[in-house]
């Protein structure tokens, strides 16, 4: 390509680049201006701080905690649960979502069932589980795994069945099988749709292990968070809340970069 | 000469909860190898069925087709098929799409690599061996998609309208590339199309079909002159007209 760039075409780029970084720093005072008027409401005593928090106060509670090492054991043990059930999901949405594709009638037969149990409130379930599976890490994964697979599995059977139907005759055409169609076609045409599921996964996964937490844990962000309230620590639970908005946003940046890897092979 | 394909009293129906859709009745017709066979009729009429038919994906329900004197299926006649849009695949580059085929068919080896990259060569891609589909032009694809099929060195080639995606300046001319690639390479085709322009253009003989259900109206056989060998050339040749008003009459004729 051509590097002597024109007139116009570095104008452009200049003004992009400045929309992109008044954008940027358009965010990064927001955020300092809420946690500046957070901070001084509650030094002022306009907020109540043994209610409302503070983030001076979330902050020495985060500090104190890392003391004794026992706020990377809740966040890695949340992170670890939520990272499993999600690649449960991602792996059992996947294969189910194929196997429904290749049989068409199993599908059908499946249907009703898949819609019932997506739209059934999982928390509901989860005395259930505690019953069956014990008050344990498995009870955890298996609430959060069950928060997401259906409806990842209802998403994915629904984007394989909109396959451009030629391009299954293609391969028909050139004496492909079955096989053929689901790894030369399916697959790779599908990549988008996996991604743009594993977004959405990703966040119920979050919200299933917070769940199981709440009700099945001795530790982890969510055990955290329900014992804070019962202790009227506030800290605690604001403290865990805004470690949990952080994580999802990793966890959306990393699924993120790894759509752009994609898209640029 | 013994004929690569045969149709004898072929029949076909679609069927749905609604009711039977006859689409083909009655079908007989032969094609000789090396032959360049176009048929035509109203929308709708199942030309595309007549295709899928001698291709194995759909099975008549009545009546024999025989490829090289043998039924269909179990042939083993190496049919390419070419279809209305391209369907080159955008997570392939154009290489490997138009090794799609050997690749399924697990036959790709030295010398089918060789054959395609000299195919892409003679028809001006192997530039974008390495691009993604979407650098192509329209006309440029078309042939991707031709290569592609060429690529399984198809005994019977079946072109289902793949002309109609483009517009008509490229229409004519990846008209006149791809009739003479099969010119050149002695392929035996056949090639349903709603215009008759190109049927006349490209075809050795025309088959016109009726209404659904799709009887053989009439086969045109068409000669044109020496001097008139490629179908541009074709367009200009005095008979190109006479040969248009027959067809057109037939088509307009009831029964």
């Amino acid at each position: 390509m051509d590097n002597s760039l024109s007139v116009a075409q570095a104008r452009y780029l200049k003004a992009r680049s400045r929309h992109k970084r008044r954008i940027l720093a358009g965010q990064i005072l927001l955020f300092f201006l809420f946690v500046g008027i957070w901070e001084l409401t509650a030094r002022t005593g306009l907020l109540n701080d043994f209610i409302f928090s503070s983030p001076s106060r979330m902050v020495s509670c985060f500090l104190s905690m890392t003391k004794d090492f026992s706020i990377f054991g809740h966040i890695g043990i949340t992170l670890a649960e939520t990272i499993g059930s999600f690649l449960l999901v991602m792996a059992c949405g996947i294969l189910i979502a194929m196997i429904l594709w290749l049989f068409p009638s199993l599908a059908e037969l499946l249907d009703p069932y898949l819609v019932m149990l997506n739209s059934l409130p999982k928390s509901a379930m989860a005395p259930v589980l505690i019953v069956w599976l014990g008050n344990n890490v498995k009870t955890i994964v298996v609430a959060a795994v069950s928060v997401a697979v259906f409806g990842s599995i209802m998403t994915l059977h629904t984007g394989f069945k909109e396959v451009d139907s030629d391009k299954v005759k293609l391969i028909y055409t050139l004496g492909g099988r079955k096989r053929d169609v689901l790894l030369k076609v399916l697959v790779p045409s599908s990549v988008p749709l996996i991604i743009n599921n594993m977004k959405v996964n990703i966040g119920l996964c979050l919200v299933g292990v917070i769940i199981g937490e709440f009700l099945a844990a001795d530790k982890g962000l969510g055990y955290l968070i329900i014992y804070g309230s019962q202790v009227f620590k506030m800290d605690i639970v604001m403290m865990s809340i805004v470690i949990l908005c952080i994580l999802s946003m990793g966890f959306y940046r990393l699924i993120s970069a790894l759509e752009k890897h994609v898209r640029k092979r | 000469m013994e004929p690569v394909l045969e149709f004898i009293n072929v029949c076909f129906s679609y069927h749905s909860p609604d009711g039977e859709t006859p689409a083909l009745s009655g079908i007989s017709l032969s094609v000789l190898p090396g032959e360049f066979i176009a048929v035509v009729g109203p929308s709708g009429c199942g030309k595309t069925t007549l295709l899928s038919l001698i291709s194995g994906l759909l099975r008549p329900e009545s009546g024999q087709i025989r490829l090289f004197g043998k039924p269909c299926g179990s042939s083993g006649t190496n049919i390419g098929y070419m279809l209305q849009k391209d369907h080159l695949f955008e997570w392939r580059t154009v290489y490997d799409n138009v090794l799609l085929g050997p690749q399924i068919r697990h036959s790709l080896n030295q010398e089918t690599e060789t054959q395609v990259s000299a195919m892409l060569d003679t028809y001006g891609l192997s530039a974008f061996k390495d691009s993604p589909p979407s650098a192509l032009s329209g006309g440029m694809r078309q042939r991707a998609a031709l290569i592609r099929t060429l690529a399984l060195e198809p005994d019977l080639l079946l072109l289902d309208e793949p002309f109609s995606a483009l517009d008509y300046q490229t229409r004519l001319e990846v008209g006149d590339d791809i009739g003479g690639i099969l010119r050149k390479e002695g392929k035996t085709a056949v090639l349903v199309t709603h215009d008759l322009a190109e049927a006349i253009t490209l075809a050795d003989r025309v088959i016109i079909l009726s209404h659904r259900p799709a009887r053989i109206k009439k086969i045109l056989s068409l000669h044109f002159g020496e001097e008139f060998d490629t179908p541009l050339k074709r367009r200009s040749a005095p008979c190109f007209s006479e040969y248009f008003d027959k067809i057109w009459k037939e088509l307009k004729s009831n029964g």
